[in-house]
């Protein structure tokens, strides 16, 4: 072989080894952190494409009339959204037919009894009330994380009445009693549920029923650089590392969107949008316990997973695959109906709102114990050059 | 003295690529030619800068020095001295050196009528380098991709890119990579270790030969490379640990923007269990 025809050789190699990896220049970056750091997001325009035409937002009704006679009046058993008029309850129940019945029955009764639109029962009614009531919380209760954006019943359903993205506890790849030993929830290419795994990794693919459902302890890393009494185990870390990589691709970024990787645990060389990732943890847990596990005999037997519970929600039930849900792009600033309860005149009628104000309160009682810290971190990390 | 006389004998005139017989001379036991003035100059100027921009910066503590290159927003252009300019001087000198470097091997192999395995090995380090800090930079659109020059902070910046792929160990060239440098030094303790035990035995003892180290490894493993294979190994292991350290870095950005770990899904897509 004379030397022309090996270096064609591994000219056309080396194309075929850049083409395996599916990707090409140009990408854009965004620079996260100082100069030189290594902190950046890169984006593949062509995959952002793709990405930007899956997360539109849905449709908005036109406003509504807010000073009507309220919904409680005029109809029977309105339980949640009895601080509405009818014209903005109404405008409520259009844009849900539109948001969440699925395509083959896009009308009210998907949800509702045809001859009697007060009888709760069929279960998408009783599913429908407690996700207007977990609406209505995010938005007023969970600011921190939501901020003025807010959601809506769109954000996560997106014109359907299952979310695409949710999760079931997994009940194991079914040879824990193999021969060789235990998989521990992990090491497998598919999971007991017949779903990928986390990113395709080795890592546990079930790391929402610790963190998201459970509040195990998400922390690992040592505080010094020495052992000083941390027990953590490498074990343990992977559980930790399978949901930092659940949270990065259900958001699109890498993990330098929120650290500094040379220090995990340092808010003050983190970026903000660690806090607000942190409260985003809470939140899902809080909303999970609160409003998804209590509808675990309401939901019949097929929308349930093998273990029979409930569907739950994760980041990307509402991220699916952006920093912001939409790019950032607000619904629910057009939706002040799904804010949260309207001006205290109409509490009139607080008895019924009580149940739903306690999960509120014990939700709130948990970030604010560390706001303190946070909002010294969160103030020590916008103070560096970010 | 004897040694001296070794040398001088190998002194031969001519051989340069670049200025003739006027830097065709040695300096103590070092040749100089031209590209070993643009080696020192390189050098020096490049070193003669680093120190500027840690007197510019906040701390002369040895490990936190960082010369960061420019701010994304700069591009492909030139920055600034102290926002990133330094950097950019910086890498024109060590490409410079680097490669005068190489240049003069390739002078001294074409005195010596040698081949130029030495020069070219050197070459897949300097491919490494100059494809961190030139090519890759280049493929993304900004020079800010590249690591910044210090002790801590270019570990920062191994870290941080690393993880901007999720879980670098997934990366199918950067495991090749590994993989080569482990294999480099497994073999380099092998050969390292045979031939001490052949050619350097107790005071009292016999030196051995070829004939002893091929047959303790026929013995052992059921094959012997040989005396020149294992010099042929040793640098196909070494050159390919270099060539897929720039390979593994390379995709990442300009040919792969997700996370390693989903690399792998064309392994779940193959039409035999798909």
């Amino acid at each position: 072989m004379n030397i022309r025809f090996k270096l064609l050789l591994a000219a056309i190699a080396s194309v075929g080894l850049l083409s395996a990896c599916g990707e090409r220049p140009p990408v854009q970056s965004v620079q996260l952190g100082y100069r030189g750091t290594g902190m950046e997001v890169n984006y593949n325009p062509r995959l952002m494409k793709i990405v930007a035409e899956r997360n539109q937002i849905g449709g908005i009704q036109p406003a509504a009339d807010t000073s009507g006679p309220l919904a409680k009046d005029i109809y029977q058993n309105v339980q949640v959204l009895n601080d509405l008029s009818v014209g903005e309850f109404t405008r409520v129940m259009l844009s849900m037919t539109e948001w969440v019945t699925p395509t083959e029955q896009k009308n009210c009764t998907y949800c509702h009894n045809a001859e009697n639109y007060s009888d709760g029962s069929k279960y998408q009614y009783q599913v429908a009330r407690s996700m207007l009531k977990m609406t209505r919380e995010i938005n007023s209760q969970w600011t921190s994380h939501v901020k003025q954006t807010g959601v809506t019943c769109h954000t996560c359903h997106r014109g359907g009445p299952v979310p695409a993205y949710k999760w079931f506890t997994d009940p194991g790849s079914g040879r824990e009693n193999a021969f060789i030993g235990t998989r521990a929830g992990q090491n497998s290419v598919i999971t007991g549920l017949g779903m990928t795994t986390i990113g395709h990794s080795s890592l546990p693919y079930d790391p929402y029923t610790p963190f998201l459902l459970g509040d195990a302890n998400i922390r690992v890393e040592g505080t010094a650089a020495l052992p000083n009494g941390n027990r953590s185990s490498i074990k343990q870390a992977e559980w930790t590392y399978a949901l930092m990589v659940h949270m990065s691709e259900s958001l699109g970024v890498n993990c330098t969107y929120c650290h500094n990787t040379r220090a995990w645990a340092s808010w003050s060389q983190s970026r903000p949008q660690r806090t607000v990732a942190w409260y985003g943890i809470r939140m899902v847990r809080q909303l999970n316990n609160s409003y998804l596990l209590p509808l675990t005999q309401t939901f019949p037997a097929h929308r349930k997973g093998p273990e029979g519970d409930v569907a739950k929600i994760n980041c990307a039930t509402c991220h699916q695959g952006v920093y912001k849900p939409y790019f950032g792009q607000s619904m629910a600033k057009d939706y002040p109906e799904l804010r949260g309860r309207k001006a205290p005149a109409a509490e009139a009628a607080a008895a019924p709102a009580a149940p739903a104000a306690a999960p509120a309160k014990t939700a709130t009682s948990s970030p604010a114990k560390a706001s303190n810290v946070i909002a010294q971190a969160t103030a020590a990390a916008s103070g560096d050059r970010l | 003295m004897a040694m001296l006389n070794f040398e001088r004998k190998y002194r031969v005139r001519g051989g340069t690529l670049v200025g003739g017989d006027l830097f065709d001379f040695w300096i103590g036991a070092f040749y100089v030619g031209f590209f070993g003035i643009t080696s020192a100059f390189f050098a020096f100027l490049g070193t003669a800068l680093l120190v500027y921009g840690a007197a510019l910066g906040p701390t002369w503590n040895i490990w936190q020095i960082s010369i960061a290159p420019p701010d994304l927003s700069y591009g492909l252009g030139l920055a600034p001295l102290k926002a990133g300019g330094i950097w950019q001087l910086v890498t024109i000198c060590a490409v410079g050196a680097f490669v005068s470097w190489a240049l003069r091997e390739v002078e001294i192999c074409r005195k010596l009528g040698i081949g130029f395995h030495v020069p070219v090995a050197f070459g897949s380090a300097i491919l490494a380098y100059v494809t961190l800090q030139v090519i890759r930079p280049v493929l993304l659109g900004g020079w800010g991709h590249a690591f910044p020059y210090g002790i801590f902070s270019h570990l920062d910046w191994v870290s941080n890119i690393a993880y901007q792929y999720l879980h670098f160990h997934y990366n199918p060239a950067h495991m090749v990579a590994v993989t080569f440098f482990f294999t480099t030094v497994l073999a380099l303790a092998l050969h390292g270790s045979l031939v001490l035990s052949a050619l350097n035995p107790p005071e009292g003892e016999v030196v051995k030969g070829a004939e002893h180290e091929n047959t303790f490894f026929r013995d052992n493993i059921g094959y012997s490379i040989g005396t020149l294979g294992i010099h042929r190994f040793g640098l196909l292991l070494a050159v390919n640990a270099g060539v897929w350290s720039a390979i593994c870095i390379v995709v990442s950005g300009p040919f792969w923007t997700r996370s390693w770990t989903d690399w792998w899904a064309w392994w779940l897509n193959l039409p035999i269990w798909n």
